[in-house]
């Protein structure tokens, strides 16, 4: 009934665009229906996830389809569920938003094109989390890849949109590629397609290894873990604002998605499949959020970030890896939680923070943070979800973010209970990762929040701001509200994460319930810590209000003495992360343009740093344009000459029949 | 009970000043100086408090709750805190991370009340707090982990507690060297020298310090109360795990932990008088030397 439920739910999300194009004439219309759908859509869904989050058991729906191999499966089971409730909520409020950030009343066919593949994104998002067939799983999985291709292209005159969103093309087939390996292999070792006959694959030996390894390529790719981020931060920084929203918080997350459930297909995997996860998981945290620390674009430095976050899921994902191996039910549960947690946790202030930067474009026109600034006093109610997405995002209690970060750091406090002398409990050494994650997370926002909206405005875009239309901030009121209701109330969230914890690793939950209680403890005091510190604030202010008998006097900033201080002499971005991005210049390779003052009256200087993608500029970039000069040399021998065309076909087969006769 | 848990929190919020007067103290008479009254730091706090203040023009109500959000922070982690031999007023698994994460949101805070000024100095403060922080916080994380794992807890005042004494038995060399890196952490993250200098006068140099620059009156006492607050939790930290003399009776653990605190004071007294502060550029490289000694103390244990 549920799946049923979810199913619909998705056929109403892929179908959102419709009205667009139906009501061309009546245009407001039009996008107001496309919003109304795809908030029924995430209606539904709900409807179909919170009883499965709620304790009932599993719903299946298995139906016959014509192609080979096929059937039309769908699971509703916690692990969907879990991932279900984002991806069809975040693409409700991002069309709400786009109301009024990317109105159809103004740019027509962009918009209607632009709802057309957003809704058929959402749709497909959602089934790729139901479907239980492999063939379902890729052509979800396939339709949703190209979809973003058209999405990223939604200002398709735009160069760099063009080139982030072929880079993005080829990324997302790449890992289709990997990942149709992997179901091909498994399929036919099984007989079957339907993932319901894939539980319990062997973990050991060469064989698990290699599919271990295509998997984590082909969903790795898509969810942006270090080094195959490249093709990301382009790609979301170049889509428009509510659809970088969708991509950066709830895209990404199918990627994550495909991860769990492949993990869940494999018996107690080995140790060593946790650690390598954990390690990429570190990696991707602390490079994603040093690249993000030297980027001047507001959305290159929030899709880095989202490299950081997706490195902090992997992290609990290898923990609870772990757990499994070693039969560490604590490890299984903590890790697990944290992961899942903090894949609706991203979700949620990602695309806060996304709406929030697509608001500042929308009334400065620029996304450069050397040109913006001050922006509080013009939109304040911007700047203060902005901060709530921003105190999220570094993890900073009483907020949504601490607490998925927190069951993640208690996790790798867990392997410390494993047995002495056993290696894995260097598994620890994950938790002052994400100490240190969490604080260039924070330094990296101070950056953002403090260079965006503080001080004085450092362009005359930024002194002409005005504050978003009502469309823009309620979206971002909803989703701020959801960060700030996590955080105050986590143990709502204990239940169904447990309930996922069992679903996913096959333990049984009574062996789960120990630590189940135990989180669900720790969570009532978190909760009780927040409302401490909330009452003291309020406290603390309400005694500054009372003590207050005049208005207090206004005047300039200290500048030391000097009395007109310009916006010109503040601190910028880059001069607040230079202490941090000069210690990460081993990855960051930065452009560096430095022509120093000369001579006795130096006429001009000037200085700048261009951030580079090192994967992509420094490393697939040039082997690609090698490669391409590479076989232009030989290409002259063989274009337009058919019979060394046909002599070369000719010797291929003669080595093919050579090997078959003698060596196999 | 009741009377106790009142004491504890009486403890917590009215001596913390008194530890940073003695740092004073000890630094004036190392330099031959008679120095301020040791209760200097009261008086201060009383005048402000009565005090106006004066607010930039660019400023929002980022930077008028600033000091309030960074004390109220401070103070909350203050409670997970076993002060003396007594469990703290709240306990529970992994409290830790929520210790070390209010420590965050208070310079969070802080950093942002900064910026809010669009001054280049205190940009400059800022800027230097948070890159700090971020290298002091995983070491602070290393010190806790080989503390769980050598007291078998994973909250502050089991780490702090009973389980403490026969940990030192059977990991010392572990226990010593984590406890030299949260020296370290400490006085990075109390603006104290080698790291900054609280009595610096050029803006150029100052750390947290120049963050505060534009703070006054009531504002500025709230920063510099919640300042001493935060080097009263560290030395609190630091003078449980070395210096547990298990005293058992409730008045004989309060007056040891009371000494103690103010022999830690005098320490950091006397590294001030005797150190001076490094270059900016030799931060870091101190930072990160306390997080390999961090590591060691790990390995040490999970070899």
């Amino acid at each position: 009934m549920t799946a049923l439920l979810a199913l619909l739910a998705a056929v109403v999300a892929t179908a959102s665009g419709l009205p667009g194009l139906l009501f061309r004439r009546r245009p407001t219309l039009a996008q107001r229906l496309s919003a109304g759908a795809l908030c029924l859509a995430a209606a539904i869904g709900f409807g179909a996830a919170l009883p499965v989050l709620a304790g009932s058991p599993p719903s299946v729906l298995h139906h016959a389809w014509g192609q080979p191999f096929a059937s039309l499966s769908i699971r509703l089971d916690p692990l969907s569920a879990i991932f279900l409730v984002p991806i069809l909520a975040i693409p409700a409020l991002g069309a709400v938003y786009g109301l009024a950030y990317w109105p159809q009343a103004q740019l027509g066919a962009r918009a209607i094109r632009l709802q057309l593949w957003y809704g058929v994104v959402a749709g497909s998002m959602a089934l790729v989390c139901l479907a239980d067939n492999a063939l379902l799983f890729l052509f979800a999985w396939e339709v949703m890849a190209l979809g973003g291709f058209f999405l990223v292209r939604s200002d398709g005159d735009r160069t760099d949109a063009q080139k982030a969103s072929w880079v993005y093309l080829v990324a997302a087939h790449v890992g289709t590629f990997a990942i149709f390996a992997f179901f091909a292999a498994v399929g036919s070792a099984r007989g079957s397609f339907d993932f319901a006959a894939w539980a319990g694959l062997r973990s050991t030996g060469a064989a698990a290894g290699w599919l271990a390894l295509l998997a984590l390529v082909g969903f790795g790719l898509k969810a942006g873990l270090v080094p195959l981020h490249f093709w990301l931060p382009g790609a979301h920084a170049a889509a428009p604002s509510h659809v970088s929203a969708v991509m950066s918080g709830v895209l990404l997350k199918t990627g994550v998605y495909g991860l769990f459930r492949t993990a869940g297909f494999f018996e107690a995997p080995p140790a060593s499949w946790g650690i390598v996860l954990m390690a990429l998981g570190a990696a991707s945290g602390v490079l994603g959020v040093a690249l993000a620390l030297a980027q001047h674009d507001l959305k290159r430095l929030l899709a880095y970030h989202s490299v950081e976050n997706i490195g902090i899921i992997t992290m609990g994902l290898g923990l609870a890896l772990l757990g499994r191996a070693r039969g560490a039910p604590g490890l299984v549960l903590l890790g697990f939680a944290g992961a899942a947690l903090h894949v609706v946790n991203h979700a949620l202030f990602k695309s806060l923070l996304f709406l929030g930067a697509g608001s500042v474009q929308h009334a400065t026109g620029t996304r450069n943070l050397e040109k913006l600034g001050g922006l509080a006093r013009a939109m304040p109610w911007t700047a203060g979800l902005f901060l709530v997405g921003a105190a999220a995002i570094s993890g900073l209690p009483p907020l949504n973010g601490f607490v998925s970060e927190w069951f993640v750091a208690l996790g790798a406090l867990r392997a410390l209970e494993l047995p002495l002398l056993d290696r894995a409990s260097f598994a620890v050494l994950v938790a002052p990762v994400l100490a240190l994650v969490g604080a260039l997370a924070a330094a990296c926002f101070v950056k953002v929040q403090g260079t965006v909206f503080l001080g004085n405005p450092r362009s005359a875009d930024a002194a002409r701001a005005h504050e978003s239309p009502r469309a823009m901030l309620l979206p971002m009121a909803l989703l701020a509200a959801a960060c700030v209701g996590i955080g105050l109330l986590p143990s709502l969230v204990v239940g169904p994460l447990s309930r996922g914890a069992a679903a996913w690793s096959g333990m049984p939950l009574a062996e789960l319930r120990p630590d189940a209680l135990g989180a669900l403890d720790s969570a009532a005091w978190i909760a009780r810590v927040a409302l401490l510190l909330l009452a003291l604030v309020g406290a603390v202010l309400l005694w500054r209000r009372r003590q207050r008998t005049a208005p207090d006097p206004v005047s300039e900033t200290w500048g030391c003495g000097y009395a007109y201080p310009t916006a010109r002499m503040a601190y910028t971005g880059s001069s607040f992360a230079q202490i941090l991005t000069s210690g990460f210049r081993w990855v960051l390779f930065p452009r560096v343009r430095f022509a120093p003052p000369r001579g006795f009256f130096p006429s001009s200087s000037r200085f700048s740093t261009e951030p580079r993608e090192a994967v992509l500029d420094l490393a697939l970039l040039p082997a690609v344009r090698d490669y391409i000069s590479a076989t232009s040399r030989v290409r002259h021998l063989i274009a337009g000459r058919l019979h060394v065309q046909a002599l070369l076909v000719l010797a291929t087969l003669i080595a093919m029949l050579a090997w078959r006769l003698l060596w196999w | 009970m009741i009377l106790r848990a009142l004491l504890q929190i009486g403890v917590l919020l009215l001596l913390p000043p008194l530890l940073l007067g003695v740092v004073n103290r000890v630094k004036a008479i190392a330099a031959g100086r008679k120095g301020p009254p040791l209760l200097q730091l009261y008086f201060d706090l009383a005048k402000l408090l009565r005090k106006g203040a004066v607010y930039s023009r660019t400023t929002t109500w980022v930077f008028r709750a600033g000091p309030a959000v960074g004390l109220a922070a401070i103070a909350t982690a203050g409670t997970m805190l076993p002060v003396a031999g007594q469990p703290a007023i709240v306990s529970f698994s992994g409290d830790f991370v929520l210790f070390a994460y209010l420590l965050a949101l208070a310079r969070f805070a802080t950093a942002l009340a900064a910026l809010d000024t669009g001054s280049s100095f205190e940009g400059m403060g800022a800027a230097r707090e948070v890159s700090f922080a971020s290298m002091a916080e995983p070491t602070l994380f290393l010190v806790l982990v080989v503390m769980a794992r050598a007291t078998g807890s994973l909250s502050l005042s089991g780490m702090l507690g009973p389980a403490l004494a026969p940990a030192w038995r059977a990991a010392a060399p572990a226990l010593l060297l984590s406890a030299i890196a949260l020296f370290v952490v400490a006085l990075a993250e109390n603006s104290r020298i080698p790291v900054d200098d609280p009595n610096t006068h050029l803006e150029l140099t100052m750390i947290h310090e120049v963050m505060i620059l534009d703070h006054s009156g009531p504002d500025l006492a709230f920063i510099l109360y919640g300042a001493s607050l935060k080097f009263f939790l560290f030395g609190a930290l630091l003078v449980r795990l070395v210096a547990d003399v298990g005293a058992t009776g409730f008045w004989s653990a309060e007056g040891a932990f009371v000494l103690e605190l103010l022999a830690f004071s005098v320490l950091v007294g006397v590294v001030e008088s005797f150190m001076a502060r490094l270059r900016l550029t030799r931060v870091p490289q101190m930072l990160v030397g306390a997080s390999i000694l961090s590591v060691f103390a790990l390995v040490l244990l999970l070899r």
